[in-house]
């Protein structure tokens, strides 16, 4: 079985090619392709018009990321996270603050949990949105691309309400949020969940029954259950294939055992069921982040951050008045907090699927190695095995359902 | 399934590979002999009452200063047990070799790729084991400790002769 499932290297379709040993055509899609969703490259052996071997090349956006956080302070790398996967910020900073927060064992007080997790459902809407809009574009579809970014702006901008910026939010920290949502986060963020379902709607209306995006999804690109359990796919392409593994639901974080919430799950695997599943995964999201909003206005005013004063920094009123306050602030904004030896894993349901994040500390303020489990980097290996047989056509669809983003392909 | 009655399960099946156990903030993690590693991962892996079919991450570490310098971490997911436990492999700086999880896993594929190419790690057994981040020609792992931390210099129109000529890719 694994001789079927390997990835191959670009050099290994280049080079007989190079040497003359094979009729076929290599040809080069990428980097620079408007339909391969950043700077990734492919190298096709084409039949014709029909592919043979696809190896994809990544790393022209690498940046080094998990190197330099190694020399920044816990509290300060959390910056860096956004860069990764920059249509979902919110979750990588998510994953990154629970990884120190596991290895320093702080309690985060349930306030903070809940804005947590309202923020991250609000940002995998948000993440979906791009994906549709893209996959519908690459499609030939315009106008659902519209339709999506127009809900997608109402998101960004309750980002830029709560964080001051729309895309690197930097929100989420270690110990907590970085400071507390404003008074006007509740009602604009209860405007936007009245309308989600009604838009959902909207979308499906235009795409679901159509017989043109019938017509380029359905039984295209299809992966079973074994295989993609063994490439690795996480996320929607993983439960389009029938898993239903959610570590929402697996493994729960941030308080999700608490709330009310349904795994929606495909059947043959095919980018249609990728579809199916991310609009189904859409109404689940406005369905938690409507149970979150409602547990915010219930607890009403409360703590942003842990109270635990060796990862928190104290108040700036208690500054004034407090030796040991001081102390506090000086000791975290110039050194930074000291987690304890050890190594600590912690996984998260990104939008593009399982988003890991592994900090080892030597005891010293600073990480001595962060390593994260890239959802997109995963996912693209089980590309050659979906597109062997299909058109160059075929391809452009797959890209966009397995959903990469390739600043985070490429970290 | 909790850690307890894998890791007794564990070292009932290999007395002699599971080196140090440790057990940090909930998770366990197994240190084993890098000669039964690959062994240790396909029991857990093909085991009908263990199935841990899901290899989740996999990743190099440099401890610069620690012997073995490097370790291989991989977790594993059983997705029949919602359970999840780390595997750690150690390997020599004057000999970095790991065996491979490629065969066992494909996930492992571009993981074992990039660990090869931004730490050294050389994983035997690897059906292709190429640079992935880097380019080919770069010199070096750039994320292993010791690499020097330098910057690049710009190239102008007044020094990019000298700088072209300095490349790697200057050679031929």
């Amino acid at each position: 079985m694994t001789s079927t499932l390997h990835v191959p290297t670009p050099q290994e379709i280049t080079e007989p090619a190079i040497a003359g040993k094979t009729e076929t055509m290599v040809l080069n899609m990428g980097p620079h392709h408007p339909s391969t969703h950043g700077v990734l490259r492919l190298v096709l052996e084409l039949d014709g018009e029909v592919v043979v071997n696809v190896a994809p090349d990544v790393g022209y956006l690498h940046t080094g990321i998990e190197k330099t956080m190694e020399s920044k302070t816990y509290q300060k790398a959390v910056v860096l996270t956004d860069r990764m996967d920059y249509l979902a910020p919110l979750s990588n900073n998510l994953c990154y603050a629970l990884a120190v927060e596991k290895l320093l064992g702080v309690e985060i007080p349930e306030r903070v949990q809940v804005i947590r997790v309202l923020l991250v459902e609000l940002q995998r809407i948000a993440s979906h949105l791009v994906w549709l809009g893209t996959h519908a574009l690459d499609l030939a579809a315009m106008s659902v691309f519209l339709y999506a970014f127009r809900e997608r702006e109402q998101i960004l901008d309750i980002f830029e309400l709560v964080s001051g910026a729309r895309m690197m939010t930097s929100y989420i920290r270690v110990g907590g949020l970085a400071y507390d949502v404003p008074a006007d986060f509740l009602p604009t963020v209860d405007a936007l969940l009245r309308i989600m379902p009604e838009r959902i709607d909207e979308y499906e209306a235009l795409l679901t029954g159509n017989p043109l995006w019938l017509e380029r999804t359905v039984g295209v690109g299809v992966i079973d259950a074994e295989a993609a359990i063994a490439f690795g796919l996480t996320g929607a392409n993983l439960r389009a294939s029938g898993v239903p593994y959610d570590v929402r639901k697996a493994m729960p974080y941030s308080g999700y055992e608490t709330y009310d919430f349904e795994i929606p799950v495909g059947k043959n695997g095919d980018i249609y069921d990728r579809y199916r599943v991310r609009m189904a995964e859409l109404r689940q999201s406005v369905k938690i982040a409507r149970q979150a909003w409602e547990r915010l206005r219930a607890l009403g005013p409360g703590p942003h951050m842990t109270l635990d004063r060796k990862v928190a920094p104290p108040p700036k009123s208690e500054i004034t008045h407090s030796m040991e306050s001081l102390i506090h602030h000086f000791k975290l904004w110039t050194e930074g907090f000291k987690p304890p030896r050890g190594d600590a894993y912690v996984s998260i349901e990104s939008p593009r699927g399982i988003l890991g994040c592994y900090v080892v500390s030597d005891g010293s303020p600073k990480p001595w190695r962060v390593h994260f489990r890239a959802p997109s980097f995963i996912n693209l290996q089980a590309l050659p095995h979906m597109a062997k047989g299909r058109l160059v056509a075929d391809l452009v669809a797959l890209i966009a359902s397995l959903d990469p983003v390739l600043g985070e392909v490429d970290r | 399934m909790d850690n307890r009655t894998l890791l007794d399960r564990m070292t009932a099946q290999f007395p002699d590979a599971v080196l140090e156990p440790v057990e940090f903030r909930g998770d366990l993690s197994l240190a084993v002999r890098p000669e039964r590693y690959f062994e240790v991962a396909r029991f857990l892996r093909d085991d009908p009452t263990l199935r841990y079919t899901f290899l989740e991450n996999l990743c190099g570490v440099d401890y610069l200063g620690r012997e073995p310098r490097f370790e291989v971490v991989a977790h594993l997911v059983s997705m029949l047990h919602l359970h999840r436990v780390c595997l750690k492999v150690g390997a020599p700086e004057e000999h970095p070799h790991v065996p491979s999880l490629t065969p066992l896993f494909p996930t492992a594929n571009y993981q074992e790729r990039e660990a090869y190419d931004l730490l050294g790690i050389v994983f035997d057994g690897h059906p292709a084991l190429a640079r992935i981040l880097m380019p080919d020609d770069w010199l070096g792992h750039p994320q292993r400790k010791d690499h020097p931390l330098v910057e690049e210099e710009i190239a102008f129109t007044f020094n990019q002769e000298w700088i072209y000529a300095h490349k790697p890719f200057a050679k031929e």
